[in-house]
């Protein structure tokens, strides 16, 4: 393998990428809003992780002296004069609990998770411990949650597409069958993109998460460099899993669909925008061959757990990662084709 | 001369169709060896077997007497190619582009060198997407000849360009051929493959069914003339002459002009807008294969 044309092959890809205005704005603006749209929405000063409506006297405060449970930290308690809306609204999701302190009596969804979490502080309060319920609803905001999904969600799109669908453009427009009249190897090609793009997308992914930390202060419990090593293997596999798909597709439209029918199940499935711990086991089971999926976990485990390199939790995705990103590589590589015959 | 480059019963069969059937012919080093034929004879997939970029069904290709499918890296370092359609990478600008493929080569021409011969001075940092089409295929020439090769495939070259544009190019491949290389050309142009082409092969069918200089293929084929008079006008000497309609105009081939002329012009025909040609490429091409090299 001729590092010279790696190199030289690397170097021209990033300009061009660096050099494409527009996909670059995007690459930083879209994980930039939608970080900023989920603190706005979710978090910050006075954006509480759960809402309670208190059925109680107008005259009655709101406070922890009236009721043990209404100082609960990360909850928004607010009065209710309708115990009949106060009810529909438990149902529909609106709100996570309804607690009445005129008849002492509350209404719960037990089809709500924050409900049931709601419940126990709520048992805790009566019972007495209050610790437990300081550290469970208080500490993690929504923020820190979904902030690992939506700079991996960016960075699997990034990987997915910018490799997959521009050398399927490179295979259509003739590029690639100009450099294979050359002495480039295929192997040589392949690992330009991945450096490229791999160099890229962290790029791109430490400084949207960095611009969103001077804002946002997102809970770091683990290594900073634990966690760019896990972002590191899954934006490799990701891209890998892009070269496979490009490997031998000439049309873009088909390439587009292709990596379509990978992404979205990685949006929904691996854990985003919400857990899928109650979805049912052959739906995680499923969850598990997507890449995002262990990238995410392992990500979550640094982030908000403070778990290290030798922890189970971060050892097991990154083995998995590694895994998918080698078989990926081979697959890609053994397929490649330059042309379009 | 001995042969640089050598096609030795050359096939390509794909599923349903036999492309090249038993193509052989050689090019000895220093000439500029044309191919022609109409499309779907099987040219373009001759010259990307001769090119190593498409693996015959059965035959082989020689260069220097030695099949190139044995050394394949090394013949891919000797040759330069301009295929008819090739993107160059976005957003990189001409010299960014040539510095790229440079890198690709052992052996590299200087670019000063280059871009002086394909007189790339005005555009040189302009971005390779933003160049006219004349422009655009100078690049891809220089890209050809990065790494200083021994044989240059010049596939279509001229194609889409204006006569201007053209002409331009037969100026860069007249000097590319006085420094000695060797050039293998196709074209649907029979002028560019006049103008520059010492030799030519002729391909229909999938089979190469002439062979020679252009000057000798045409004296071996006809000894006639070519009379044109609009059609109408032709008509006037009803069935006395052959004339053979081509659109708006008519065509006589023969060896008496004078005898045609007199026949015009006893009949009344109006010879204003005669004219009176030589044998081309074209009608070479037409009587070989019986269609119009654009058909």
């Amino acid at each position: 393998m001729n590092l010279a044309h790696i190199l030289a092959l690397s170097w021209a890809r990033s300009l061009e990428f660096l050099r494409d205005r527009g996909t670059v704005a995007w690459n930083f603006a879209l994980p930039l809003l939608m970080v900023a749209g989920f603190a706005v929405i979710f978090s910050g000063p006075g954006k509480p992780l759960f809402t309670v409506a208190v059925l109680a006297p107008e005259t009655v405060p709101l406070s922890a002296d009236t009721h043990p449970f209404l100082g609960t930290p990360a909850v928004n308690f607010y009065r209710e004069a309708s115990l009949e809306k106060a009810q529909a609204k438990v149902q529909r999701h609106r709100i996570d609990l309804a607690v009445d302190l005129v008849r002492k009596q509350y209404w719960v969804n037990p089809e709500s998770h924050n409900g049931a979490v709601l419940e126990q502080l709520l048992h805790g309060v009566a019972g007495e411990p209050l610790r437990r319920q300081e550290v469970q609803g208080a500490r993690i905001r929504y923020v820190d949650w979904a902030a690992p999904g939506v700079l991996g969600m960016n960075l699997m799109f990034s990987c997915l597409f910018g490799t997959g669908y521009v050398i399927v453009r490179y295979r259509k427009s003739g590029y690639l069958k100009r450099l294979n009249a050359t002495p480039l190897t295929a192997a040589e090609f392949i690992v330009a993109q991945l450096l490229s793009r791999l160099l890229l997308v962290i790029l791109v992914t430490v400084a949207v998460y960095l611009g969103c930390n001077a804002f946002l202060n997102f809970r770091l419990e683990g290594s900073a460099w634990t966690l760019l090593l896990v972002t590191l293997v899954g934006a490799y596999a990701m891209i890998a899993l892009g070269l496979l798909v490009a490997a031998r597709v000439t049309s873009e439209e088909f390439a587009g669909g292709l990596l379509n029918m990978l992404s979205w199940p990685m949006m929904v499935l691996s854990g985003v925008f919400f857990s899928i711990d109650g979805a049912p086991a052959f739906v995680q089971w499923l969850a598990q061959w997507l890449p995002l999926t262990p990238m995410l976990e392992a990500a979550r485990a640094i982030m908000l757990d403070g778990a290290g390199l030798l922890d189970p939790s971060v050892q097991q995705p990154l083995l998995q990662l590694s895994a998918m990103a080698l078989l990926f590589t081979l697959l890609g590589a053994l397929g490649f084709k330059w042309t379009q015959d | 001369m001995a042969a640089l480059l050598e096609a030795r019963a050359l096939v390509k069969q794909y599923p349903k169709v036999r492309a090249v059937d038993g193509v052989s012919f050689e090019v000895p080093a220093g000439i500029c060896f044309g191919l022609l034929g109409p499309n779907g004879a099987g040219k373009s997939t001759t010259v990307e077997m001769l090119e190593g970029v498409a693996q015959p069904s059965a035959g082989e290709v020689l260069f220097r007497g030695e099949s190139i499918r044995s050394r394949a890296a090394r013949y891919r370092e000797k040759i330069g190619i301009q295929f008819q359609s090739t993107a160059l990478q976005d957003f990189l600008t001409v010299r960014e582009n040539l510095r790229l493929f440079q890198a690709l080569y052992p052996k590299k021409r200087p670019l000063d060198e280059l871009i002086a011969v394909c007189r790339l001075e005005e555009f040189l940092d302009r971005d390779s997407h933003k160049l006219s089409g004349g422009q655009r295929q100078r690049v891809l020439l220089a890209i050809a000849l990065v790494n200083d090769p021994e044989v240059v495939f010049l596939d279509e070259p001229t194609t889409g360009l204006d006569p201007q544009a053209r002409r331009n190019f037969w100026e860069l491949v007249r000097s590319i051929k006085a420094e000695g290389k060797t050039l293998v050309l196709t074209t649907h142009y029979m002028e560019e493959a006049y103008e520059l082409c010492d030799d030519i092969g002729i391909m229909d069918h999938g089979r190469l069914i002439a062979r020679g200089s252009p000057q000798r293929l045409l004296a071996e084929h006809f000894d006639d003339s070519v009379l044109e008079l609009p059609a109408a006008d032709a008509l006037r000497a009803g069935s006395e002459l052959p004339f053979v309609l081509r659109g708006d105009w008519a065509e006589l081939s023969t060896r008496d002009i004078a005898g045609a002329l007199e026949v015009l012009r006893r009949a009344g025909a109006p010879l204003g807008q005669l004219r009176i040609r030589p044998r081309t490429l074209e009608d070479l091409f037409l009587e070989l294969t019986g269609k119009e090299l654009r058909a």
